[in-house]
């Protein structure tokens, strides 16, 4: 059971190894600078967003939204982008925190169904967005820094990369080193508990559906940069993407335990199969359709849920 | 200390209140409300062309809706409804096209392709319905799997290639004509008839009810749950299937990007407006059909009104919301 | 005095649960709280802690006014609860259950090096040694306990109130948690100890108070207090009254022996059945007695197939009965009525009808579709014959009377026409009249050949309405008593000692 679980902690470092080790042997240029440096950068934004699905789901809830407030937050950083980088930074996070602030208030105050309160921000941050947008991409302006956001580079890493890296190493620290952080885990562990021990739980539901709002905005302002236009029909999928890379890095889907590192090792795990799913097609031996990527995806998917399901051990009441 | 007489409890008052009221039949009235407001506000409603655009529209949601109805009921939720009418979608062309398996005739290949599909996405159902019961794993958790994988199945068995057609005896279900109607809808109105008299009539029924509404006394009162449960996510799946092969007829093509796509949501709202408790133990056949009407109306008025697309969607996410609450209110009261 | 509570009133919708209770606890103290169900000690107790505010009454904790605004507040002044489940979260280390929400800071970071020797310290005190780093669900639920109690500690409480703490420990467990409680007895820390298990009052308590009705009935040394009186006191018996027959509306006693129907010899299963043995014949309402806690709804189950067995023999009708689950029992003829009607029996939702048919609907039903006619037969006869009085068929069960929801699910058992009928706790929470008509209506049953098993905490229910009963102790049958020897004497002599009670409770006779 111990090395079940070991292996549920920690399987997904050592699968991501194995895979860069795959490709490092296979491929010519899978470790050149192109190849990890594009793949760096595209992404980041994937896991800011599964970061912030990370807390969400620990604290026992879930957030659908995360794909639709990305999207609105490239659009809104796109149309504040000519005032300059920062302006378009802050408009792209204010417009996610609005949203994270809406589903904190519909979850915690109307007491609806994270599931529910986060599918209709959804809509309505996709709404939004194409409002904003006026149905259409909104070009980001190439005068200001602000497209270096996305597409510069620093220290031989590319801004998208250091911004995830920043905000993970956050993310850990405020996981593990802060009482907040244990409240959250706390709070998915049995809400009815945390409230016994006097813990403070509807503050720390409030702000982590406050930070994943606020990542998704960040990462919908990278999107804006990186290709140089708030795109409001983008993000389609992205909580999905998130959820399995938040399971697949061995984060409880129901709540209480899970780690930060494991969850960037599942984002990279997730984006790394597609790499290589390109990788093999440009070999020409096999042709597998990029597609297989989302059927991969949900059978490492349902393998983790399965064997979590049988770790857990629920009895199976009996009704013949 | 003044001695103190038991008082037995008062025996529940049924306390009829705005809210209550609202939770029971905001939807109808809703509904009613809109059409009015068409009538006002836009031109032509009053057309048979209208309420065929309408009913059109309106057919796969319902459809999907049903299934998702009895799923509910039970407590659960499907998000893989989306992702199966994509692989039904996928998979009918191929088979009257022949490309599956070689057809004797014609018309062996519009058989199989209004069969097998569906048997398939049925499977698929059941699948969902063995991982939530023998694994016990949550209903949204366990239908996500094939919500991220379905259509990557759909998009690997076709290449992700669109396939246009042209199968007059096939499109029937999306182009036909009975008696001025289009045939998706007498297809729609029978299911909605055969699901309300399930419901009512038969033993699996009631099961499904005692399931969502009880699960602990069910068991004990001798109701197979696991069964009943692994049953709803079947006819989830099959219902899917149905109404994947009606949107590709409609449309001549199937493109497994598209087909069915964010229909999981569509469907939980038509549920949830129409009253059915996301908590299980009440299912409102009647009321999923007015909860999808209610949500085509918002979408043709705002459309037919000039309101962008995009504020129809946050029309919708009101609208989730506001049934939702509603429900709540009712039955706290 | 610690703790003094006067004159503690709170009613829940009308219905009174506490009425001018009172309890005092003094520092350095174990002082047991104890009565049955719905004598209102948890209700005490969530008046203590802040839980829910008290209607009326005076508390003063630590000679002032005391009135916290929530289990929070409580346990910032000195007063923590240890519950049965859910207090602690088991995914967490057990440090984090003993330091979150007064943790150690270093440079506004946690500091977890200090807190695991914290917690290491505070467990180490209680003699148990265990890494702090592990999950608390990793560790047996004594160990769990532990925590709870060292969480308490940590936050000073002077006032440790532990409810049934001792329900899933083991005879080892029981004493590692007994020398923690006398620890902290020495250390000045007053204990709540809310129990049904005498020989554990006996053995760790100063002072008992019973409660009884939402009243306080006595408050006593433990030392020198007769078991039986304590027992006696609890159920509202005078020892030295005789029983009034008529008390109940079972009618003349018939110490019925029909022919033999249900065997069961040494069943167990789970914690809480460790070796019941009984019979019950047809025709015969059969009792089974005894303290909360001593195993019979889990019996019940076990013989229902809704639980796991893991021993035992049972017969039906001469031949092994071992059901996969409530189905096979139904199909065998055998109906089991649930304790909490909430629970485990209604669908508060769905009509009268559908509630009252759930069991008959597979036979009600032909190809899958219900025969409504039937249907409607059925209901109409089980509504008349057992007088449920609702506005009609059509009613949610939910929004009836509890003596009327009671009746509904007696005839969905009866409809299926069972040879065999259990009945966990029929009258509770009922009003008297309709307690009545249950109880004639639970004999006439008898005498029509149906074999009853009845599980009650009513004594009266047991010694009127029984033709033998069987008491339970610890999850064990320590006493079958019959005809003469069926007396409220001794069954409360067999819930007070158990097997070893000699003069009034025969020892379990071997199976005839």
């Amino acid at each position: 059971m111990k090395a079940l679980s070991l292996a549920g902690r920690y399987g997904v470092v050592v699968a991501l190894a194995l895979l860069v080790l795959f490709g490092a042997a296979r491929y010519d240029y899978f470790l050149g600078a192109f190849n990890v440096l594009s793949f760096l950068r595209y992404n980041s934004m994937f896991a800011l967003v599964s970061l912030g699905m990370a807390f969400v789901i620990m604290s026992g809830g879930i957030d659908l939204s995360v794909g639709a407030v990305a999207a609105l937050g490239s659009v809104a950083s796109a149309l504040a982008s000519g005032l300059g980088w920062a302006p378009g930074l802050l408009a792209g996070l204010g417009a996610g925190l609005l949203a994270g602030l809406l589903n904190g208030a519909l979850v915690v105050r109307l007491r609806i169904a994270p599931f529910i309160a986060t599918l209709a921000t959804m809509l309505a941050a996709s709404g939004c967005a194409l409002l904003l947008a006026d149905n259409q991409s909104v070009s980001a302006s190439y005068e200001g820094s602000f497209t270096g956001l996305g597409q510069g580079d620093a220290l031989g890493l590319p801004i998208p990369a250091w911004i995830a890296l920043g905000a993970y190493a956050a993310g850990s620290v405020v996981l593990n080193l802060t009482g907040f952080g244990r409240t959250v885990l706390a709070t998915g562990g049995g809400e009815d508990a945390a409230r016994l021990m006097g813990l403070r739980v509807d503050r720390a539901k409030w702000a982590v559906y406050a930070a994943s709002g606020a990542l998704a905005g960040l990462a919908g302002t990278i999107l804006a940069a990186q290709f140089g236009a708030g795109q409001p029909i983008e993000g389609v999928g992205w909580e999905l993407f998130a959820i399995a890379a938040v399971v697949v890095g061995g984060t409880l889907l129901t709540g209480g335990e899970g780690s930060v590192g494991t969850t960037l090792a599942g984002a990279l795990l997730l984006g790394l199969i597609f790499n290589i799913l390109n990788f093999e097609n440009g070999r020409g031996w096999i042709s597998l359709s990029a597609y297989w990527q989302s059927v991969i995806r949900g059978l490492f998917l349902l393998v983790v849920v399965v064997m979590q399901a049988k770790l857990a051990g629920r009895p199976v009441p009996r009704d013949a | 200390m003044l001695e103190r007489v038991a008082v037995p409890a008062a025996p529940p008052v049924r306390r009829v209140t705005v809210t209550a009221l609202l939770a029971r039949h905001g939807a109808v009235v809703a509904l009613a409300a809109l059409i009015l407001l068409a009538l006002v506000a836009t031109p032509n409603f009053l057309s048979m062309r209208t309420l065929n655009v309408n009913l059109t529209q309106v057919a796969g949601i319902v459809i999907v809706a049903l299934g998702m109805t009895l799923v509910v009921a039970t407590g659960g939720i499907d998000l893989s409804v989306g992702s199966l009418m994509a692989i039904a979608g996928a998979l009918a062309p191929m088979l009257f096209l022949g490309r599956l398996v070689p057809l004797p005739a014609p018309w062996v290949g519009v058989a199989l392709a209004l069969t097998v599909p569906v048997l398939v996405t049925g499977a698929f159902g059941w699948f969902n319905g063995w991982l939530v019961t023998r694994y016990r794993i949550q209903p949204i958790v366990a239908t996500l799997v094939l919500l991220i994988a379905g259509r990557g199945i759909a998009q690997v068995v076709t290449n992700g290639n669109l396939q246009a057609f042209r199968n007059p005896a096939f499109q029937v279900i999306g182009l036909g004509r009975l008696l001025g109607l289009p045939v998706q809808v007498w297809l729609m109105a029978a299911l909605v008839l055969l699901f309300a008299w399930a419901m009512r009539r038969t033993l699996f029924g009631r099961q499904i009810l005692a399931v969502g509404g009880n699960e602990r006394a069910a068991r004990l009162a001798g109701v197979p749950v696991s069964r009943v449960k692994r049953r709803v996510y079947v006819i989830s799946g099959l219902c899917a299937g149905v109404a994947g092969l009606v949107v590709i007829a409609i449309n001549s093509a199937a493109d497994a990007n598209l087909v069915g796509l964010g229909m999981e949501l569509d469907a939980i709202a038509a549920v949830a407006v129409g009253g059915t408790a996301l908590s299980g133990g009440r299912a409102r056949i009647g009321g999923t059909l007015v909860g999808a009407l209610v949500i085509q109306m918002v979408r043709y008025i705002l459309l037919a009104l000039g309101v962008p697309d995009a504020a129809a969607l946050v029309a919708k996410a009101g609208l989730i919301i506001g049934a939702v609450w509603l429900q709540r209110q009712g039955r706290v009261a | 005095m610690l703790l003094e509570m006067d004159g503690i009133d709170k009613a829940y919708g009308g219905v009174p649960a506490l009425r001018g209770a009172s309890f005092a606890v003094e520092a350095g103290e174990v002082h047991a709280l104890i009565g049955q169900n719905g004598a209102g000690k948890s209700t005490l107790i969530k008046v203590l802690t802040g839980y829910t505010r008290r209607d009326a009454g005076q508390v003063r904790f630590r000679g002032q006014d005391f009135a916290p605004a929530g289990p929070q507040a409580a346990q910032a002044a000195g007063i923590s609860t240890i519950y049965q489940e859910i207090s602690l979260v088991g995914q967490r280390s057990i440090t984090e259950n003993i330091c979150l929400g007064r943790e150690t800071r270093r440079f506004g970071l946690l500091h977890w090096r200090r807190m695991h020797e914290e917690a290491a310290a505070l467990l180490g005190r209680f003699g148990i040694q265990v890494d702090v780093r592990r999950t608390l669900a990793s560790y047996p639920t004594a160990v769990q306990q532990m925590v709870a109690i060292a969480r308490a500690i940590a936050f000073q409480a002077a006032l440790v109130v532990m409810d049934e703490p001792t329900s899933s420990l083991s005879d080892a467990e029981v004493q590692v948690l007994f020398g923690v409680i006398r620890q902290l007895r020495a250390e000045g820390v007053a204990v709540v100890f809310v129990s049904h298990k005498l020989d554990e009052l006996y053995a760790v308590c100063d002072r008992v108070t019973v409660l009884r009705d939402g009243r306080t009935v006595q408050v006593s040394q433990m030392d020198g207090l007769p078991k039986l009186e304590l027992v006696a006191t609890m159920l509202g018996r005078d020892l030295s009254s005789v029983a009034r027959a008529g008390a109940t509306a079972f009618g003349a006693k018939r110490g019925r022996h029909g022919a033999a129907l249900l065997a069961v010899q040494d069943l167990r299963a789970g914690p809480r059945v460790q070796g019941v043995s009984l019979d019950v014949g047809q025709g015969e309402v059969v009792g089974v007695a005894g303290l909360l806690g001593a195993g019979r709804t889990e019996t019940a189950r076990a013989l229902f197939g809704a639980d796991v067995r893991d021993g035992g023999r049972v017969t039906l009708d001469g031949r092994d009965f071992a059901p996969q689950g409530p189905g096979d029992a139904i199909r065998a003829g055998i109906g089991l009525c649930t304790e909490d009607r909430k629970a485990e029996g209604i669908v508060p939702e769905l009509s009268v009808r559908e509630n009252l048919t759930l069991a008959l609907l597979p036979r009600l039903a032909r190809a899958g579709i219900v025969d409504e006619t039937r249907q409607a037969a059925v209901v109409a006869q089980f509504i008349k014959q057992l007088d449920i009085r609702c506005a009609g068929a059509e009613q949610p069960v939910g929004q009836l009377s509890g003596g009327n929801q009671q009746k509904v699910l007696l005839a969905r058992w009866l409809c299926t026409d069972p040879r065999l009928l259990i009945l966990d706790e029929p009258t509770r929470g009922i009003d008297v009249g309709a307690k009545a008509e249950i109880q004639a209506l639970i004999r006439a049953l008898a005498a029509s050949g149906l074999g009853v098993l009845m599980i009650s905490s009513e004594i009266e229910e047991i010694v009127e309405g029984a033709d033998h009963a069987y008491v339970l102790r610890d999850g064990r049958t320590v006493a079958r008593l019959t005809d003469a020897g069926l007396s409220e004497h001794a069954v409360m002599d067999a819930m007070a000692h158990g097997a070893h009670a000699g003069l009034h409770a025969p020892m379990l006779d071997a199976h005839a």
